[in-house]
């Protein structure tokens, strides 16, 4: 019944709408075709101004609008050493194109307003003016020679890789579908090595148990990292292509199954510092971001403000498939001495679930009593299992 | 519409011809026109370049009403998550889940399934045949003053491809398993697993299959289009003299001629990777339970075959756009296009650097960082010539006397769409920016406006400015312009917001955005998008019937040249017949754009030089 209702009502506008132009140019007929342009040029040219009116306004006040969601204005300075280049290079272009955008499309529609179609008049013939044209080649060649070098100056700056010599933290973020399995070095500070073949429901990562470094390596199920540490991820991916994304650090590489990626940085805000930036007071005592001040759940107002309840998110970046969208880990950036704390509590993956079960290569020699200390007290740290059972 | 056509020109072309035309003895050659002698050699199996190109195009509507119609259901999805979809049952069947309260909700695979096939749709089957398809076979014949295409054959092939290319793509849109849902870049390993994805089994199979035979039909046409701009120009149009659309599809033609076997081998390396167990992209891969055999592959291989096509074509959507823009801007403006030898030299040259930009869509892909610098560079030279093509056509409306129809509407439209467009490319361009912009709908609101819009804008302008030769009657303005309007104001309330969602991270093909803090508080702008995407397609409705309505129905065309062009299409009969010059073949005696030239309105191209007169550029 509603399908052929609005096949009807289709139909009936399809004919509405026929009729106009129909009559638009029955009437064009009668008054003459130049005259009917004429005015045509007319009115239109009058839109094109208005449009460009119009359309300025809004771009200028929906940016104005939206500048404390967006992560380089208001409260969302970037929470990443590095960050804070890239976001610079980000201004100047913005700078730049929004200068350039502004005239053009002013130039583009007061022309068009200018010059409509009157009778009588006879248009310029101007068929090129290579002062003009040397002009504006140049220009637009200096400023784009600026704007890469600023650009490659920072991108080379962020994009290497650490030196071997510095000291610096390095955990391994793996995509598989559909989440994020953390892999922490343990005390010895070096991630062990892995070979996708021993990949299993307990040994997730393929790690290799004869290698020692793997044996103090742990799986936490959020990122905790120490503020002002510089840190490597090394990026892998199990199954398809995956993105390591941390939108506040500006931090995005692709996880690739056999090539193991990276991305350094450095946290230089603590979860605790952004949460105060987002919810800050200005001197009248009033938020100055109020969207920040609404309650996480709209429809109970008791619920945690949202910028108490912030925190810096890991999510995928590269479509991996149907659950690509929900693939979310928290990341917590912490002071020095509540990383320590933390670090102390986590039980190495191979002392919880693999010590004393048939894949562990040490078996043997392990004292019997390992064997009641191997059984998980709490299960296991993180909570995807379930979506790979090994057949 | 044009003052002209009050005047009685009717009859000049033909005397010009008679006079200094070329008697190629064609129709000596062709009696009883063994092309068009019934029904099916007319509409169908046709070796006519104009008919083939009204199949494009109306094979091109069809498969942008579909892509369209797709992205109206995902965009419910992102805009109203919770609302009920169950209405949509009746279509969609078993991809709309229903709850015990009797809510229906999309389910996620379809959701990627449906981007994907708008993406692959929208690109390759709307934009690239429905756009170059059209205009290259209706216009480089017509212009460049030919009988028909180099090879009449093979374009027939060329349509014919395309027709199988896209009825194996709507079959898959039917298949049990869901048609393919990787994405349109269909990255292995995704594309390449059918466990991976529902998608990635039959529906890869028959979407792998689909764009072969596409390239198949892009290169049958690309070569035809090639051979017959430099072989059958006619006599004194070089091409210095040819129409910045001329120059615009050759050079398209050129880019399709030489990126696009290159997908097919990625195509075929992928096929070998699902069916014959080899390891082009594929390594250590551990998935449904199972470690795969497959080791040393390299799915970033994969991504430079792709983009090595995948960057040209965007151009090999725009040129087209630009070439049709430039022509009408000029014609509209009743002066010569600004600036035609750097307008040229612009094609060229972009034409030549979209082959050296590939990797700017790699730069978070894994590839060695030092090889960024080189695509940064590149990427971001092409900023130069495409601000030279900006200022020259904002310099060819100062001082015109512009006619507002709603072709040179849509062709203002382009230019504003591409401007917007254009900068941000800026941004994505330079890598260190991409960082934190890649993958997110930064990136959506560039590409739809700036190759997306605009190119459906230059597509607006063609249609509305050659509907007439096309069809012999013309398009109703009024509603040209209602359409104008409403895809102008529509397109931008569409894809403005989405810049703002990309600079607060929100990445791209996501089925819903609440599972992210970050990303979840823009339900207001999301419904907002939503809504003026049903808006704007219903404008493009109005653009439908007012084709079709007019087809039959339009404004008779009285004269032959009702915009006062100088080129050598409005010469032909009102309605051309196969040959497309029922006698002499015309020849060309200047360049196409003397428009305000001396005092005279325009001066066709079969009008010779006065004693004394300098020629235009």
């Amino acid at each position: 019944m509603t399908a052929l209702l609005a096949t009807i009502c289709l139909i009936l506008i399809s004919i509405i709408v026929v009729q106009i132009g129909k009559v638009t140019e029955l009437a064009g007929k009668i008054r003459g075709e130049e005259e009917v342009q004429e005015q045509s040029n007319k009115r239109h040219a009058n839109y094109s101004l208005i449009f460009m009116v119009l359309f300025l306004a809004a771009t200028l006040v929906s940016a104005w609008y939206y500048k404390d969601s967006m992560l380089w204005y208001g409260p969302n300075e970037s929470a990443s050493e590095h960050g804070s280049s890239l976001d610079s290079i980000f201004n100047i272009t913005l700078f730049f194109t929004g200068l350039v955008f502004i005239i053009t499309q002013i130039l583009l529609f007061y022309f068009a307003w200018k010059y409509r179609g009157q009778r009588g008049r006879k248009a310029l013939y101007m068929p090129h003016d290579n002062r003009l044209e040397v002009i504006w080649t140049v220009i637009p060649a200096i400023v784009m020679t600026f704007l890469v070098v600023g650009g490659l100056d920072a991108w080379n700056e962020v994009m290497a890789d650490v030196d071997p010599n510095e000291e610096y933290i390095e955990i391994e973020g793996t995509g598989y579908q559909f989440a994020w399995h953390l892999r922490y070095p343990g005390p010895d500070g070096k991630l062990g090595t892995r070979d996708y073949r021993l990949v299993s429901g307990t040994n997730p990562l393929g790690q290799d148990w004869t290698d020692p470094k793997n044996l103090d390596d742990f799986h936490p199920s959020e990122i905790y990292l120490p503020v002002g540490k510089k840190v490597r991820v090394r990026i892998t991916a199990r199954d398809v292509l995956h993105n390591f994304y941390l939108p506040h650090f500006r931090v995005k590489m692709d996880a690739v199954p056999g090539m193991p990626t990276y991305f350094v940085f450095t946290p230089k805000t603590t979860t605790e510092e952004y949460r105060r930036k987002l919810g800050a007071l200005n001197l009248n005592g009033e938020p100055m971001y109020p969207e920040w001040h609404e309650p996480v759940d709209p429809s109970d107002p008791e619920s945690p403000k949202k910028f108490e309840a912030f925190d810096f998110e890991l999510a995928c970046a590269e479509l991996c498939g149907e659950g690509h969208y929900a693939m979310r880990r928290v990341v917590k950036i912490v002071s020095e001495g509540e990383y320590q704390d933390w670090l102390s509590k986590q039980q190495p993956y191979y002392e919880s679930t693999i010590k004393g079960t048939d894949d562990d290569p040490y078996k043997e020699e392990a004292a019997p009593e390992s064997e009641v200390e191997s059984q998980p007290e709490e299960a296991e740290p993180e909570t995807p299992q379930t979506t790979e059972t090994t057949e | 519409m044009a003052n002209v056509e009050t005047k009685p020109v009717v009859h000049e072309e033909d005397l010009l011809i008679e006079e200094y035309g070329y008697d190629d003895h064609f129709h000596e050659h062709h009696h009883g026109d063994k092309y068009q002698s019934n029904f099916i050699t007319t509409y169908i199996f046709s070796q006519d370049h104009k008919m083939i190109a009204k199949q494009f195009l109306i094979t091109g509507m069809f498969w942008a009403i579909v892509g369209a119609a797709m992205s109206l259901i995902f965009r419910l999805q992102l805009g109203f998550p919770e609302e009920n979809m169950a209405w949509l049952k009746p279509l969609l069947g078993k991809w709309i889940t229903v709850n015990e309260a009797g809510i229906g909700s999309l389910a996620p695979e379809f959701y990627y399934a449906l981007v994907t096939m708008h993406g692959t749709i929208l690109v390759f089957f709307v934009l690239t045949a429905g756009l170059s398809g059209t205009f290259a076979n209706f216009l480089i014949p017509l212009q460049i003053g030919a009988r028909d295409m180099a090879s009449p054959f093979l374009n027939m092939l060329s349509y014919w491809f395309f027709f199988l290319s896209g009825l194996i793509m709507f079959l898959s849109l039917f298949l049990n398993t869901g048609p393919f849902s990787g994405g349109w870049t269909a990255y292995p390993p995704l594309s390449a697993l059918p466990q991976a994805s529902s998608g990635s089994g039959a529906g890869m199979t028959l979407w792998l299959l689909s764009l072969v035979f596409f390239v198949v039909s892009v290169l049958l046409g690309g070569i035809n289009y090639i051979t017959t701009i430099l072989n059958l120009r006619t006599k004194g149009m070089s091409m210095w003299r040819m129409p910045l659309t001329i120059w615009a599809l050759f050079v398209t033609a050129i880019l399709g001629l030489l990126s696009f076997p290159v997908l097919v081998s990625a195509f075929l390396l992928v096929m070998f990777d699902r069916g014959l167990g080899t390891s082009f992209f594929l390594s250590e891969i551990f998935i449904g339970g199972q470690a795969l055999d497959h080791v040393g592959g390299s799915p970033v291989l994969y991504q430079h075959l792709f983009w090595f096509l995948g960057h040209p074509e965007v151009y090999i959507i725009i040129l087209p756009a630009m070439g049709l823009v430039s022509e009408v801007l000029s014609v509209h403006s009743r002066k010569p296009i600004f600036g035609y030898k750097a307008m040229v030299y612009s094609i060229l040259a972009i034409g030549f650097l979209s082959f050296i930009v590939w990797a700017h869509h790699m730069f978070m892909s894994g590839v060695n960082p030092f090889i960024s610098n080189f695509f940064v560079i590149f990427t971001l030279i092409i900023a130069v010539p495409s601000a030279v093509k900006v200022f020259n056509w904002i310099a060819t409306l100062y001082g015109g006397n512009v006619r507002f129809t709603a072709a040179s509407l849509f062709a203002i439209g382009f230019v504003s769409m591409f401007i917007s467009g254009g900068l941000t490319g800026i941004f994505l361009g330079n890598s260190a920016i991409d960082i934190q912009l890649h993958d997110t709908y930064f990136v959506v609101a560039h590409f739809h406006i700036v190759m997306g819009v605009a190119a459906f804008f230059g597509m607006f302008a063609g249609i509305y400015n050659w509907f007439p030769k096309m069809f012999g009657r013309f398009m109703n303005e009024t509603l040209g312009k209602i359409h104008f309007w409403g895809t102008i104001i529509g397109a931008y309330a569409v894809f403005w917001p989405m810049h703002y969602l990309g600079m607060a991270g929100v990445p791209r093909r996501y089925y819903r955005f609440d599972s992210f803090a970050a990303f979840g508080q823009f339900d207001a702008m999301n419904q907002f998008i939503t809504i003026a995407a049903i808006v704007t397609f219903g404008f493009q409705v109005l653009f439908v019937i007012n084709f079709f309505y007019s087809i039959w129905k339009g404004r008779k065309m009285t004269s032959r040249n009702p915009w006062g062009a100088t080129t050598l299409e409005w010469t032909t009969p009102l309605e051309p017949g196969h040959g497309n010059w029922p006698g002499k073949l015309p020849t060309v005696q200047r360049w196409a754009y003397d428009y305000g030239k001396d005092g005279k309105e325009f001066i066709p191209q079969i009008q010779p030089l006065e004693e004394g007169e300098k020629e235009g550029h």
